[in-house]
């Protein structure tokens, strides 16, 4: 067996835990196992990001969607719902209109899939020096993203901000 | 100075030399990770007996002194008790998540023990934002505590894993922002850059006031990551029995047990590597020879040794401090150590911009 074959295996074992996984995430019953099943998602999705050798995205992966929003889904879910809680039966209607939704994004996803040319298969590049990431991020140049950063840093003050303001005690 | 890579480099052609590349590669992983399991392991053990005995000089007790001379393997024989021990079936719990609490528990203290630089040359993954990644690694902890929490189906439990789960988020901030002041003094993520960076000098000499305030605010936000006392309120057992581990018997219990104490040794050799130099031997600018002499003691032993030094202090809190109340620890985190932290923050960038340090 030679490397590439290695990189491929580890590759099918993270695309099959995604899959499943992703699968479970809406199937099952129990809220709780839904949130775990993403979260298996997510750290297979930060394996493929380490497997390209990208660990800034991968490590981003983890503190943010594992270690962050899962957390905040869990702790909402502890907050409101009791065990007993379980999904109600969705109305035919409903159940209808998710059919073509799910039919419509799949056929989107295929149609994209097929045309977009894709780049060479393997990062040959070795690991993005940390220097590099940083001056993108804060920088004004063509292709820096300074601008963007502080933009979505405003949404998340007026997130906060309106956080308070609903949760404060008159 | 002996630098460990050799040893690593030989095993490396010796798998080289009769086996493919690939699979060279892979008995590589699967030895790296076995190594690491029984460090992991062994440390946890010494830890356990060094924590009852400090405790117990600390209450002027003798501790544990029957099995083995002064009682050293006593806690071989609590881990063969604990490993034969029964795992009682809970009724009316969610028996998936049950069972795997404790295992994205300990995956996550592995995680972040594997980015440890122990020696010259010892030192698994070594990521350019190494220090990051282990933030992020440690983090994965808090879901499986609260996980615990939640499918024990037990008041207590869940108070308890609640309780843990904000004090560790909390908590997780000052850390960050501590760990970022010692980023900004060095200008790098990565932990070996890190570690020879402080050739010439402890970055807590260094970076002088900004560092120590840094350097304070770590220890002190890396006790309460790790739940250790005077913040260990999620197991106030006068209170909630035993917390989010509750109802876990035998060796799932134990895995919870190994990862606390494994996290202190996690949060306190970061501790080394970031402020006191890691491996790095004591060395002063301008005194060659005191330096060389340094050199001669092994880097591991200086690892070690500091990491020792840090862990006492840990201990030393424990069994000194009352315990807080959780608005107390809550008010502690947000009312003063994140202030201090972003002004400490800004103090290291003025320091560094106008080159104020040694």
């Amino acid at each position: 067996m030679s490397t590439a074959e290695l990189q491929e295996t580890v590759f099918f074992i993270l695309a099959t835990v995604i899959v499943v996984c992703s699968i479970l995430t809406v199937t099952t019953n129990r809220i709780l196992r839904s949130a775990t099943y993403l979260l298996f998602v997510l750290f297979a999705t930060a394996g493929i990001y380490f497997q390209l050798e990208y660990s800034f995205l991968g490590a981003v992966q983890l503190t943010i969607y594992a270690g962050g929003i899962i957390i905040l889904y869990v702790f909402s879910i502890l907050l409101t719902t009791t065990d007993k809680s379980k999904v109600s039966k969705l109305k035919n209607s409903k159940v209808f209109a998710g059919l073509i939704t799910a039919l419509a994004g799949a056929v989107i996803c295929v149609y994209i899939t097929l045309m977009h040319s894709f780049g060479p298969s393997r990062f040959v590049g070795g690991e993005i020096n940390q220097k590099v990431i940083g001056t993108a991020l804060m920088g004004t140049e063509k292709y820096q993203y300074l601008l963007p950063f502080e933009v979505i840093s405003v949404l998340l003050l007026t997130c906060i901000i309106g956080g308070i303001m609903i949760a404060r005690k008159r | 100075m002996f630098d460990f890579s050799t040893i690593t480099q030989w095993v490396d052609e010796l798998l080289r030399s009769f086996l493919p590349h690939a699979a060279a590669t892979l008995v590589e992983f699967i030895l790296i990770g076995l190594c690491l399991l029984v460090g992991y392991a062994v440390i946890a053990l010494v830890l356990i007996y060094v924590e009852r005995k400090v405790c117990a000089f600390f209450q002027c007790r003798i501790g544990p002194n029957r099995v083995g001379p002064y009682g050293t393997i006593q806690s071989v024989a609590d881990m063969i008790k604990m490993l034969t021990k029964e795992i009682i079936d809970i009724n009316h719990i969610d028996r998936f998540l049950f069972n795997l609490a404790p295992f994205v528990v300990i995956i996550a203290s592995v995680l972040a023990f594997g980015c440890i630089p122990f020696a010259k040359g010892l030192h698994v993954i070594d990521f350019n934002v190494g220090i990051f990644f282990l933030i992020a690694v440690s983090s994965i902890g808090i879901v499986g505590i609260l996980l615990a929490g939640w499918a024990s189906n037990n008041k207590y439990s869940l108070i308890g894993a609640m309780r843990s789960g904000a004090q560790m988020i909390s908590y997780e901030l000052s850390i960050g922002l501590s760990i970022l002041t010692v980023v900004v003094f060095t200008g790098s993520m990565q932990l070996s850059t890190i570690v020879e960076g402080q050739a010439d000098g402890w970055l807590l000499f260094r970076g002088h006031i900004p560092a120590c305030i840094a350097f304070i605010v770590y220890i002190i936000a890396g006790t309460a990551e790790t739940n250790r006392g005077p913040f260990d309120l999620p197991e106030a057992d006068s209170e909630l029995t035993a917390g989010y581990h509750t109802e876990y018997s035998g060796m799932h219990f134990g895995f919870f047990y190994l990862a606390e104490y494994l996290n202190m040794f996690v949060v306190a050799s970061v501790a080394s590597t970031l402020f006191l130099g890691g491996w790095m031997p004591l060395h002063i600018p301008g005194w060659e020879s005191f330096n060389q002499i340094m050199d001669y003691i092994p880097s591991i032993f200086w690892f070690f040794g500091k990491t020792a030094v840090v862990i006492f202090i840990i201990m030393w809190f424990k069994w000194t401090f009352p315990r807080l109340r959780i608005d107390q620890l809550l008010r502690l985190e947000w009312r003063y150590l994140l202030p201090i932290n972003l002004i400490n923050l800004f103090l290291m960038v003025i320091i560094v911009v106008f080159k104020l340090h040694f």
